[in-house]
């Protein structure tokens, strides 16, 4: 994309006294939450009701999880499209090793071995990622465009296309457990928004990240490690996107490698995006992301609890992706 | 003499290293093919072969034009399952209605991807990622989540059986007119040069006076009419309107420009490179499938997926070392 041509336009040019536009745009993520909760009180039957917000909790987990990743690698200016198929091939490692004789014969092992294992193999395809991208220059949509198409079908060769349910209750408590009432993925969410957002402010590794984002070369020239730095983002999206499978799949206790995480690059990039994540890079806003995350699963919510069809939500998410990057855009007229 | 066609090969090849591994590849998976199926090279093969990927051929050229502008459409695939259920709603009143009928529904969708880049000033990526939810979800609206039955008593069914003088299905030729027809917009027309300008530079090609503004809203509308085209070629090839089809094709059009040698950043692109590296694309599968024929492997649908990521991985390697030599010098 035309990266250096948009930084060059980007840069802020007067600031004018436009302040009512850019207080609604800069809070413009919260103004719409605050609407949709306002619309659903309203209108939508039983929303108050307590099992309403453990479902979005538990549905909005893997969707906010990917898009915490998605947000590092939007801020080096990169993208990546291959966090479904990743979540794909994660999900379905998973139930493979715990239904495999050794793991029967050791519960304990079998069970960490099928969480480490398929985060293992997604951390792996984020340094594969990584490396094209920074290594041999290749840009960031062609080469996750790569594990887009064969992550998925990796996934699907090892199922032979056939859909694992299973009955294992130490794992599915990744996505069926409760502390105090809320559901586990929830809290998992939150730690993980916090440990990104601490390593994105307080550590050398953030700073220089965003430096990347923000100019490259610039970055080059102070001695920032940049292809480290790039590899970096993708090695933990994908890492955050095999975790985001793994619950997926503990929520269903049942893996289908067609189904798991199908279009959840464009969730998660509608999440980052919504939550204020400039697609030229240089700007990290974690807890936007999560915001962002929230604000897409309540519109899915709301429709359909209103009885709106699955597919006219999806015209109005395409709408939502619309405004969101239009007002940012407009912010930094 | 002898020395300057030396030259000028030399030259040819410095000038288009980009495009040169998919005709080198194209050309071996041919030889490959011709040599060890008997059949490879039958009347049938090629013809289903090609009347397969009429679809993606078109897609990929009208993609190709978005690229060239350092833009990217990401909408083609449900802009083509939109079209395919308007074509097979059309089909009852005749080709002659369901062929602009579709083709002015994938533009006028490619002229809301203009209004978002070009007027609300939305990056590409994002613009058309927004009307590929919709066109996926007004597809399914208007089909209500039906494929749609085309009418088998209108000429509508013409297109994918019937012959073009006697030889090749009429989507193959229909699809050789639009590559030709925008390969001369491309090649021939300062319109053509424009959009190679905005990919090479845009705000320079601003400053020449080049109407930057009309070059970058044709490029949406071109792609979205050539997906419409597809759609109409998806109607007629499976006798339905498809609303849920079309899901990856993007990515697949993508690729096709990109094995082309064309660089996603713009300013650069040949729309034969990109017809090769469609073909390319659907070569590899084609062979599969001749090597499951044979029975000595027995690969599923599912392997094709993996192959197909792993021949585009090897494809990108190539052209970036071709690219760096090529900067080097050392070709």
């Amino acid at each position: 994309m035309t990266m250096d041509n948009n930084v060059v336009q980007n840069t802020p040019k007067s600031t004018g006294p436009k302040f009512d536009w850019s207080l609604v745009a800069r809070n413009g993520g919260a103004i719409a939450l605050l609407v949709i909760l306002l619309f659903n009180v309203l209108v939508t039957p039983n929303f108050l009701h307590p099992q309403t917000l453990f479902v979005n909790i538990s549905q909005v987990a893997t969707i906010a999880i990917v898009a915490v990743g998605m947000t590092l690698v939007i801020a080096t200016g990169g993208i990546d499209l291959s966090v479904g198929a990743i979540m794909a091939l994660s999900g379905a490692l998973a139930p493979l090793i715990f239904t495999s004789p050794f793991a029967e014969a050791n519960p304990e092992l079998g069970l960490a071995l099928s969480i480490i294992v398929p985060i293992v193999v997604a951390l792996a395809c984020g340094v594969f990622n990584g490396a094209l991208v920074s290594l041999l220059n290749v840009q960031p949509i062609v080469a996750t465009l790569i594990f887009f198409i064969s992550g998925r079908g990796i996934a699907l060769v090892l199922t032979n296309g056939n859909l694992q349910t299973f009955t294992n209750p130490a794992f599915s408590y990744l996505g069926t457990g409760k502390i105090l009432g809320f559901p586990f993925q929830g809290y998992l969410v939150l730690i993980i928004a916090v440990c990104v957002w601490w390593v994105m402010a307080y550590t050398v590794f953030g700073r220089q990240l965003l430096a990347v984002g923000g100019n490259e070369r610039a970055a080059e020239l102070s001695g920032v490690p940049v292809k480290r730095v790039k590899i970096g983002a993708y090695v933990i999206c994908a890492g955050l996107s095999g975790l985001a499978g793994l619950i997926v799949v503990a929520i269903n206790s049942a893996s289908d490698a067609a189904r798991i995480g199908n279009l959840m690059e464009l969730d998660a990039i509608a999440a980052a995006v919504v939550g204020g994540t400039l697609l030229q890079g240089g700007k990290a806003p974690i807890f936007g992301a999560i915001l962002g995350a929230v604000i897409i699963q309540l519109v899915k919510y709301t429709l359909l609890a209103n009885g709106v069809a699955d597919e006219v939500a999806l015209i109005a998410k395409a709408g939502i992706i619309v405004l969101a990057v239009y007002v940012q855009q407009a912010r930094k007229e | 003499m002898l020395d300057t066609t030396a030259f000028d090969l030399r030259r040819y090849i410095q000038g288009n290293t980009h495009s040169l591994g998919v005709w080198i590849t194209l050309v071996a998976l041919i030889l490959f093919g011709l040599l060890r199926y008997e059949n490879f090279g039958g009347a049938y093969n090629i013809s289903s072969f090609l009347n397969y990927n009429a679809m993606f051929i078109v897609i990929a050229v009208g993609m190709c034009f978005v690229i060239m502008t350092g833009g990217i459409d990401l909408s083609v695939g449900s802009v083509a399952a939109f079209t395919s259920v308007v074509a097979a709603y059309l089909s009852p009143y005749g080709l002659q209605v369901a062929l602009p009928g579709a083709v002015a529904a994938g533009i006028a969708i490619g002229g809301l991807n203009a209004f978002f880049v070009v007027v609300m000033r939305i990056p590409p990526f994002i613009a058309t990622l927004a009307t590929m939810l919709g066109a996926k979800g007004g597809a399914l609206v208007i089909s209500g989540a039906q494929t749609i039955s085309i009418d088998w008593g209108s000429n509508f069914t013409k297109l994918g059986m019937e012959k073009a003088f006697g030889v090749l299905p009429w989507t193959i030729v229909i699809t050789a007119i639009v590559c030709v027809g925008l390969w001369v917009l491309l090649e021939k027309t300062s319109l053509g040069r424009t959009v190679l300008a905005i990919g090479g530079g845009e705000d320079a090609s601003v400053m020449m006076g080049l109407n930057v503004t009309r070059a970058k809203v044709l490029v949406y509308v071109i792609s979205g009419g050539c997906a419409g085209m597809a759609g109409l070629f998806l109607a007629s090839g499976f006798g339905a309107g498809q609303p849920l089809e079309g899901v990856g094709w993007e990515l697949s059009a993508i690729a096709s420009v990109v094995v082309g040698g064309t660089l996603l950043t713009g300013g650069m692109g040949s729309i034969s490179a990109t017809v090769a590296g469609a073909l390319l694309l659907g070569l590899v599968f084609n062979i599969l499938n001749f090597e499951n024929g044979r029975g000595v492997i027995s690969l599923s649908a599912y392997w094709q997926m993996v192959i197909r990521g792993a021949f585009l991985f090897v494809v990108i390697v190539f052209q970036s070392r071709v690219a760096r030599s090529a900067k080097k010098g050392t070709i």
